[in-house]
């Protein structure tokens, strides 16, 4: 049985993102204790995921390492990973919160040598990848995971390949009886940091994300440009894996529309133009590469202007202001035709692009009022902040639709609210 | 102090039982790196290991521990030792990992792990356990300076969690804009209607709370110390100056709005009609519920054009060229006012892109239910004509001139940070060069005539009165990451002195500095670095009789942490650092150093490589890795399987900014072949989270150059790279080209001197 102690001045991170991350390291830097749970196999979220951040286009892992290295010298952090807080109750200062915690069938002892790796010879869709490439059943989700330890997938627990698996490990690592276990603690203050998904493009019927393989979306774009990921590194399209070179994004695919998400999802402006100098980055000065941004309004907010003028100056990127129709497929070349009328002039267009970028909205991971009683969601189901809920506060892009900087923001804002009950707590109790 | 005790432990797991020699390694633990107790594990970081290595530290007395397995980025759970000095040599991810399992290599790749052993005993002889500061101060009292919503949220969540604040404002009451405002733009479902500022509500709030002690019509005309002992003179208008002590500061300063008296062309200054943003709060005031008068006649507002990003997004010469992010909704909240009170009156936002994102969405889409009209065009004049205002603009959607006619029109000027003085621009920061030289290192800006601006925090740090601005005058952190990355330690900055913002970002970043402002003070009375290096304990120590006052370390310092006393030695404030070594790097006497990072901690694992004569054909290259980038990337590359050659010694640091160049010129003296410095990218967009490691590196080796021609060296032989964290192709390819290219130049003729 997992052991971990917690009392009323225990503070519960759920979500091991940037935001949850943020939050449990802030508050154990302050001297509090914390819990942190995570879904996934590993911490990072959807940060991991990415290649660079705007505006500077720097790299995610870079600060990741840093919260990494502060996760691991800090001891007041109890990380548990493949958990999920199933129910909480109680009120600020005195929550009872349960949490299930599924067998990795890997315990402590692994050194990540990658043995059983090795040995394994079925594969299964790749999470980290947006499932765009296979992994190994036995597998480290990425090359930064935290823990650094391997997960055998449930899928292959009972056959010859988790015993292969086994039989490979020299550091009695795998233990293929784990079970799933539910664990109840006492905490005083919950910090709800389960971040985002991106929106089902599927949804958006026009565009034709489950007919088309050349309609991708932002998030899947991301992934084509790590060397690690399901195209080494290069942009190439899924129908034929040709390079793509004429690229366009179209903005608000989901986002401010009555029939999907009524609120703008704020970063969508600001990854296009990021991701259309990926263009450059990757094919240097060739005259057939460019990308055409599809937009309403470029929401490139307060400092982020400076970003959206380089951007602007840059010969390959085109903007045409305009909600994109819909969109056609050529079946000879798999190239697909965008259609619609650009509103500057009023001229119609049907464009022809080797890919096509759905910069996809955002919405709540966990719908707010699918947390506990008392916690209120906004129309769009993120955690709306009214005090109303006790001490369980939003973190993070569970709160809204956040850039990092916002985020990061977002779950130290919280940290303190979630430290001024505890700290009511102790000293009712001193 | 007791003596030292030096344990080494030699893992055999993961295959480095299978590929390495570790008898041998076990016996140059035992006579070249000194070590009283040397032991061998099959797996170290198991329970069994782990408990080995707990019960020679508990009943053995050992106080410095070797550990020869894996990376010191692994496994830290296990060998999580706090209580001893801990040195880690990396025989798999640097050696066995990156070497192929192949006869022919085994001599070069056990050659690798022999090094790294003796490097680990090397490092740990010269590290201390760190004892905290002694001289952490322990106030726990907050300084908010401004009195606005940033300010007074900041308080009142301070207070909240039990932290005494002293507010300073400087006007004569609380309340900043926002108590200006009319109504604010909603923070809540449904995001339709214009809502109460709140701000009369914080205010009371502020003044009630026992933990607040608020100074009005005051400002702060000196701030000296460190986190948990600052001392600031609060000054009244009147004269009257308090000195009082707090553990952190938060600014609070704001934003002024921008003058619009620079917009002649938007009529502004040419009919009292043409308002900005702030005057059209005023007049809604002034109306209550009623209509909006327009200030001229006073006749009811018929009609009323909103002219967005008026003097802002533009390249223009005394123009803003950043958005200021509230403005759309500010001019959709007030085009409500209008509407709100009589649905006929003509109101018209002018735009180029609307930008209400979140949930501004929804307030936008209320706006147009209400009848506001949106028309995407550029404003290019606004002239009074016959008691009306003709505003003509190019509407971007019909691609033609067009004029529109108001009686009122409201231009959305800017936020423009009260962020102080601007330290860079105002200071020539003079160092001496190790001839005695002056040299000028930032240059005076005499380009533009400077408007004398007020110091917000009149520090009294030998780098300046105020925190450093990043562009367009907004102060401090640019980390995507970090947004609270303060570069003075204990101060933190929030609300639209940051970044532009609206109400609603302003108090969650205002909660947010509040809880660092906690943090702080919490650490400082631990004597604990703040991040990146958070809970380290170690702190500078300098050896002032060898300090010739070059100043070299006050004026690197990228923290703002050395002052000087009156005779020019600096004066470390402790609480201030933050531990990257940068004062260490700098200092061309080697005088400062940390208990567990020093000029020796380096220099004698460089030294302590065993140095193959000329004949060999095993050149040794020396490679500084930035600890947080390049030895990383390194690592997973390892983890990947790609190979690099074996000639080379990487040594981790602190950040590019700590390295000292006597490393260099010492690796080159005694015989190393080459040396790969690898930092992060410096520049305007820089990412070293000690602000300038890598520029200054990259400044200190061209430096080095003339020493290479002294000893007539090629200049390749050190070499600085700009590296990611992501470089896991490129760092293996770098290494394995520059020892080719190594090859070529020939080996080092100080080899065996």
């Amino acid at each position: 049985m997992t052991d971990v102690v917690a009392t009323n001045e225990t503070i519960l991170v759920v979500g091991g993102g940037i935001s949850g991350m943020t939050a449990a390291l802030e508050a154990a830097e302050c001297g509090k204790q914390v819990v942190l749970v995570e879904k996934n196999p590993s911490v990072g979220g959807r940060i991991a995921q990415l290649y660079k951040y705007f505006p500077k286009l720097c790299r995610p892992s870079c600060g990741q390492e840093i919260n990494l290295r502060r996760l691991k010298v800090n001891k007041r952090i109890r990380l548990l990973t493949m958990a999920e807080v199933t129910n909480v109750d109680g009120a600020a200062g005195d929550y009872d919160v349960s949490i299930t915690i599924h067998p990795r069938y890997v315990n402590e002892n692994c050194t990540a040598c990658g043995a059983c790796a090795e040995a394994v010879t079925a594969e299964i869709d790749d999470p980290f990848n947006y499932n765009m490439k296979t992994i190994k059943a036995a597998y480290l989700p990425y090359n930064m995971a935290y823990p650094q330890r391997y997960v055998i997938d449930p899928s292959i627990v009972g056959s010859e390949d988790a015993n292969k698996a086994k039989a490979a490990c020299k550091y009695d690592a795998i233990d293929l009886d784990m079970q799933e276990q539910t664990i109840e603690i006492k905490v005083g203050a919950v910090i709800w940091a389960t971040g985002w998904r991106p929106y089902d493009a599927a949804k958006i019927q026009p565009y034709g994300y489950d007919r088309y393989p050349n309609v991708i979306t932002s998030v899947e774009f991301e992934r084509m440009m790590d060397p690690f990921g399901p195209t080494g590194g290069k942009l190439l399209r899924p129908s034929d894996a040709k390079e793509a070179k004429s690229i366009a994004f179209i903005q608000c695919a989901g986002s401010r529309d009555r029939n999907h998400l009524t609120h703008c999802s704020r970063i969508c402006c600001m990854a296009s133009l990021k991701q259309s100098t990926y263009i450059g980055e990757q094919y240097g000065d060739d005259a057939d590469a460019k990308a055409t941004i599809y937009y309403i309004d470029i929401r490139a907010i307060d400092r982020f202007e400076d970003f959206y003028k380089k951007v602007q100056a840059d010969e390959k990127v085109h903007f045409i202001k305009s909600k994109v129709a819909n969109i056609t497929e050529n079946r000879d070349t798999g190239d697909v035709v965008l259609h619609g009328v650009d509103t500057e002039g009023y001229h119609r267009y049907d464009n022809t692009h080797d890919l096509c970028v759905l910069a996809i909205g955002m919405e709540p991971s966990v719908r707010a009022d699918q947390i506990a009683d008392n916690v209120s969601a906004d129309a769009s189901g993120f955690i709306q902040m009214n005090g109303a809920g006790g001490a369980i506060f939003g973190a993070g892009c569970a709160t809204n639709a956040l850039d990092v900087n916002r985020a990061v923001q977002s779950a130290t804002a919280a940290t303190l609210r979630a430290i001024q009950v505890v700290n009511r707590v102790s000293s009712a109790e001193a | 102090m007791s003596e030292n005790k030096t344990a080494a432990y030699v893992c055999k797991g993961c295959g480095i039982g299978d590929r390495l020699d570790t008898d041998q390694l076990a016996k140059i633990a035992e006579s070249e790196g000194k070590c009283s107790l040397v032991r061998q594990h099959d797996f170290l970081c198991n329970a069994d290991g782990v408990n080995t290595i707990r019960n020679d530290i508990e009943g053995e007395g050992v106080t410095h521990v070797v550990i020869a397995a894996c990376s010191r980025r692994a496994k830290t759970d296990a060998f999580g030792f706090d209580d001893v000095a801990l040195g880690r040599a990396n025989l798999r991810e640097g050696v066995i990992w990156v070497r192929p399992d192949a006869e022919e290599a085994r001599e070069t790749t056990q050659e690798m792990a022999d090094d790294y052993l003796r490097m680990a005993c090397a490092e740990i002889q010269y590290m201390k356990q760190p004892a905290a500061n002694q001289n952490a101060g322990t106030n726990k009292n907050i300084l908010v300076v401004g009195g606005g919503v940033s300010g007074m949220t900041a308080a009142l969540e301070a207070s909240k969690a039990g932290y005494g604040v002293l507010l300073v404002e400087k006007t004569g009451q609380l309340g900043g804009w926002a108590a200006k405002l009319y109504k604010r733009v909603p923070d809540r479902e449904p995001f339709a209607d214009p809502q109460d500022t709140g701000a009369s509500d914080l205010i009371k709030s502020v003044e009630h709370d026992k933990n607040i002690t608020v100074f009005v019509n005051s400002s702060i005309t000196r701030t000296s110390g460190a986190p948990g002992q600052f001392s600031i003179d609060i000054s009244a208008e009147s004269g009257e100056t308090v000195t009082e002590n707090v553990g952190s500061i938060i600014q609070a300063s704001g934003f002024s709005n921008y003058d619009a008296n620079q917009l002649p062309e938007l009529g502004y200054g040419k009919s009292p009609d043409v308002v900005d943003q702030a005057e059209l709060e005023q007049l809604a005031k002034q109306a209550a519920d009623g209509p909006i008068k327009r200030p001229s006649d006073g006749k009811e507002v018929e009609s009323v054009v909103f002219v967005q990003c008026a003097g802002q997004r533009s390249d223009k010469q005394g123009h803003l060229p950043y958005c200021s992010g509230h403005c759309c909704n500010t001019s959709i909240k007030q085009a409500m006012y209008f509407k709100d009170s009589n649905p006929n009156v003509d109101t018209m936002v002018m735009y180029d892109d609307l930008r209400t994102p979140g949930n501004g969405e929804d307030f936008y889409r209320s706006a147009q239910r209400k009848g506001v009209s949106f028309t995407k065009g550029k404003t290019h004049q606004v002239n009074p004509v016959n008691g009306q205002l003709e505003v003509k603009f190019h509407d971007m959607i019909l691609g033609e001139d067009a004029v529109a006619k108001a009686d009122l029109v409201v231009l959305a000027t800017g936020q423009v940070a009260n962020s102080g003085v601007d330290i860079e621009q105002a200071t020539t920061l003079e160092v001496e060069d190790e001839d005695g030289q002056s040299e000028a290192t930032a240059e005076a800006d005499t380009s533009e005539v400077q408007v004398p601006v007020e110091s917000i925090l009149n520090l009294t740090y030998r780098q300046g009165v105020d925190l450093p601005h990043l562009r367009h005058g907004f102060s401090d952190s640019h980390f995507i990451c970090f947004p609270y990355e303060t570069q003075r330690s204990g101060i933190y900055t929030c609300g639209p002195v940051r970044r532009p913002m609206d109400i609603v970002q302003t108090m969650e970043d205002a909660t947010g500095a509040a809880l660092k402002a906690i943090q702080a003070v919490e650490n400082a009375t631990l004597g604990r670095a703040a991040h990146p290096r958070s809970g380290d304990l170690s702190f500078p120590s300098f050896r002032r009789e060898g300090c010739t006052q070059c100043k070299r370390c006050t004026v690197e310092c990228p923290f703002g942490a050395i002052d000087e006393d009156e005779q020019r030695y600096p004066v470390f404030n402790e609480s201030r650092c933050r531990r990257c070594g940068t004062c260490m790097g700098a200092c061309p006497v080697r005088v400062i150093s940390f208990e567990n990072y020093s000029v020796d901690t380096v220099g004698q694992q460089i030294k302590t490589v065993d140095m193959p004569d000329e004949f060999d054909e095993k050149p040794r290259i020396l490679v500084l890795a930035c600890e947080n980038d390049a030895y990383p990337a390194l690592d997973m590359a390892a983890q990947q399987g790609l190979e690099y050659s074996a000639f080379v010694r990487i040594v981790p640091v602190r950040c590019l900014g700590s390295v000292n160049t006597i490393w260099v010129t010492d690796a080159l003296n005694s015989g190393y072949d080459g040396v790969m410095l690898m930092g992060c990218k410096k520049g305007d967009d820089y990412q070293c989270h000690f602000v300038k490691g890598s520029e200054l590196a990259h400044y200190r080796m061209s430096k080095i150059d003339d020493t290479l021609q002294q000893l007539q060296l090629e200049p390749e032989r050190v070499q600085t790279y700009e590296v990611e964290i992501t470089d896991i192709q490129r760092l293996p390819t770098l290494i394995n080209e520059y020892v080719a290219k190594i090859d070529e130049i020939g080996m080092n003729p100080f080899k065996g001197f």
